[in-house]
């Protein structure tokens, strides 16, 4: 279903001001989190930065945003505004064709999402101390905020957000799964238009910033939602649809870079529940230790599940099918990366079963940060009194089960596509599936 | 499998006390087992700052100051797995010290793991019924 026919939500997606109206209440949010981060308490739940920044953004993004709008933070994220603003040298009006400072095109070498994959994963061997430490947390904002800028005075387009930005990696790869989708409605309009202003920009718009040219669009995984193409189309040939949950997943990617990014999700997902929100005290001081030889033994066993165990497993489950590679011997690259396609749905639901009780366990943090959130005992909307209390304890189980039996049927019916792609069978990554769902369980209830 | 009723072992309700000591960020022991129907007093003791005990599904909490032994008492009648947590602001980590109590059988957890086997034979099942239905129709 287009929803762009309708004339209401096309008017709000070409025109810029509703946007810029969304950027500008983010960047000051941003900005404010960081102020808050460096000047404001140094308790963590009382702290502006950490509770909206890992509490209420976090379940935003993975409870609603990720699963049903894809990459609908992306469109509203401020982390590259000011850097793109920099780089056009304009806000709002059309841009010239001049370019601004020395925009390179990113390294050819570099272009796929390895750098993501280490950004997320230097991220998430700190996540004990930046979950939890104010000024940690201002400080990688702050230097997700200067990299951006600096990547857009060097580079074209948002490299900083296409190559780098460890938060838009999974969010890429997991809005595969979305129903809603930025598609062209007639490939032969793009074929024989002229001048591709969608990519190349015009008096209408820029190109696009996410350096994806609009006709060739088939996933999502690339594509940020900034609607540039949509204003910038002389054709009105731009649709947003709605559609199916996990469309693209039918086309699984092939790359391995895409493939390890669903195994980093998945396995830091089951990492994060035994650490986070396991009983075993042990582990949480590793992790939060850092630089002692217990936490530099957590990054080897982090690594090691990420890259050796959980990859490893999914490599001999695939060998004991009976056709593993049909090309040649072992299993190879191409059914690998494929059938890793497979973990996105339930590596998603893992994050959410996780989100959930981590979320409604701190939930009640957001109210008193809303009314002192530097906490230096304000109390702006009569709220930073609200005591603590866990939410809707009695459904987290069933929600949790919910998500994580969901997530193993979802994947095992991706698997069966993904596996009828490359002619071998799902069911080695059904039980795949099926033995992580087990470990998770056992880690969550 | 996942909706049958659990067998329920006879146990006799008992009065049992556990001293658990609470420091930055962990409980020791962090996991308790007990029956359902048994009388729990728990003997919180902090060992650094002040810290917290608070029972989820239970909605009760106990409070101890360091070195000072805080006491709670109550009737685990409500069987299943429940986190407890620290309720007081005690460090970076204060949100993540948690600990576990197990009253009787984990049911959600075996219902759990029952639905994710329905889920997966019948996900096997669908897509080896093409290549069945053959084979039962010629018989």
């Amino acid at each position: 279903m287009e929803l762009t026919r309708n004339p209401f939500i096309k008017n709000a997606l070409k025109s810029r001001y509703p946007q810029l109206a969304v950027f500008i209440v983010m960047l000051v949010g941003y900005v404010f989190a960081i102020l808050a981060g460096l000047i404001g308490t140094p308790v963590g739940s009382h702290n502006f930065s950490i509770v909206f920044v890992w509490i209420a953004w976090w379940a935003i993004l993975i409870l609603v945003a990720v699963p049903f709008f894809g990459r609908g933070w992306c469109a509203v994220c401020p982390i590259p505004l000011p850097g793109e603003w920099l780089q056009r040298g304009a806000v709002l009006t059309p841009p010239d064709k001049k370019p601004k400072w020395l925009n390179l095109r990113w390294p050819k070498a570099l272009r796929n999402i390895w750098l993501q994959n280490i950004s997320f994963l230097l991220l998430a061997l700190f996540s004990s101390v930046l979950l939890t430490t104010p000024n940690i947390t201002a400080i990688v904002l702050a230097a997700m905020l200067f990299a951006a800028i600096g990547l857009s005075t060097i580079f074209e387009r948002r490299s900083f957000c296409r190559y780098l930005c460890p938060v838009g990696g999974f969010i890429g790869l997991y809005s595969q799964t979305a129903p809603i989708e930025l598609r062209i409605k007639e490939k032969q309009v793009c074929v024989t238009c002229d001048g591709k202003p969608c990519y190349n920009g015009s008096a209408n718009g820029y190109g696009c910033p996410w350096d994806v040219f609009p006709g060739g669009l088939t996933k999502n995984t690339y594509c940020g939602l900034c609607m540039e193409c949509i204003r910038t189309c002389p054709h009105d040939n731009i649709a947003i649809n709605l559609r199916p949950f996990s469309a693209d997943l039918s086309k699984p990617s092939t790359r391995m870079d895409e493939a390890f990014k669903a195994f980093i999700m998945f396995g830091s997902a089951m990492i994060y529940a035994g650490v986070l929100l396991g009983p075993w005290g042990a582990l949480k001081d590793a992790a939060y230790n850092v630089g002692t030889s217990a936490w530099f033994m957590y990054v080897i066993i982090f690594l090691g599940m990420i890259f050796i165990i959980l990859p490893g497993l999914f490599s001999f489950s695939l060998s004991l099918s009976p056709n593993p590679s049909p090309a040649g011997r072992g299993v190879g690259v191409r059914v690998f990366a494929s059938l890793a396609t497979a973990l996105l749905p339930l590596g998603l639901m893992f994050w959410v079963a996780f989100s959930l009780s981590f979320v409604l366990t701190n939930a009640t943090y957001i109210f008193v940060s809303l009314s002192d959130p530097l906490g230096l005992g304000w109390n702006l909307f009569g709220t930073a009194n609200t005591a603590w209390q866990p939410m809707l304890t009695s459904i987290l189980a069933p929600a949790q089960t919910l998500a994580l039996v969901g997530g193993l049927i979802w994947s095992a019916r991706t698997a069966q596509k993904a596996a009828g792609e490359v002619k071998v069978s799902s069911i080695p990554v059904i039980i795949y599936c099926f033995i992580a769902t087990l470990a998770m369980l056992w880690l969550l209830l | 499998m996942a909706f049958a009723p659990f067998p329920v072992r006879p146990v006799t309700p008992q009065e049992r006390t556990f001293r658990i000591e609470a420091g930055q960020f962990s409980y020791t022991p962090s996991e308790l087992s007990v029956n359902p129907g048994d009388t729990i007093t728990i003997e919180l003791v902090s060992t650094d700052v002040v810290h917290g005990l608070y029972v989820d599904g239970y909605d009760i909490s106990v409070e101890a100051d360091p070195g000072q032994t805080a006491t709670l008492t109550f009737l685990a009648d409500k069987p299943g797995s429940f986190r407890f947590r620290c309720n007081v602001t005690c460090g970076a980590m204060h949100p993540f010290m948690i600990g576990k109590l197990s009253v009787g059988q984990n049911e959600w957890f075996y219902r759990s793991i029952g639905l994710s086997i329905i889920a997966t034979i019948g996900s096997i099942g669908y897509l080896m019924f093409p290549r069945l239905l053959p084979l039962i129709t010629a018989h």
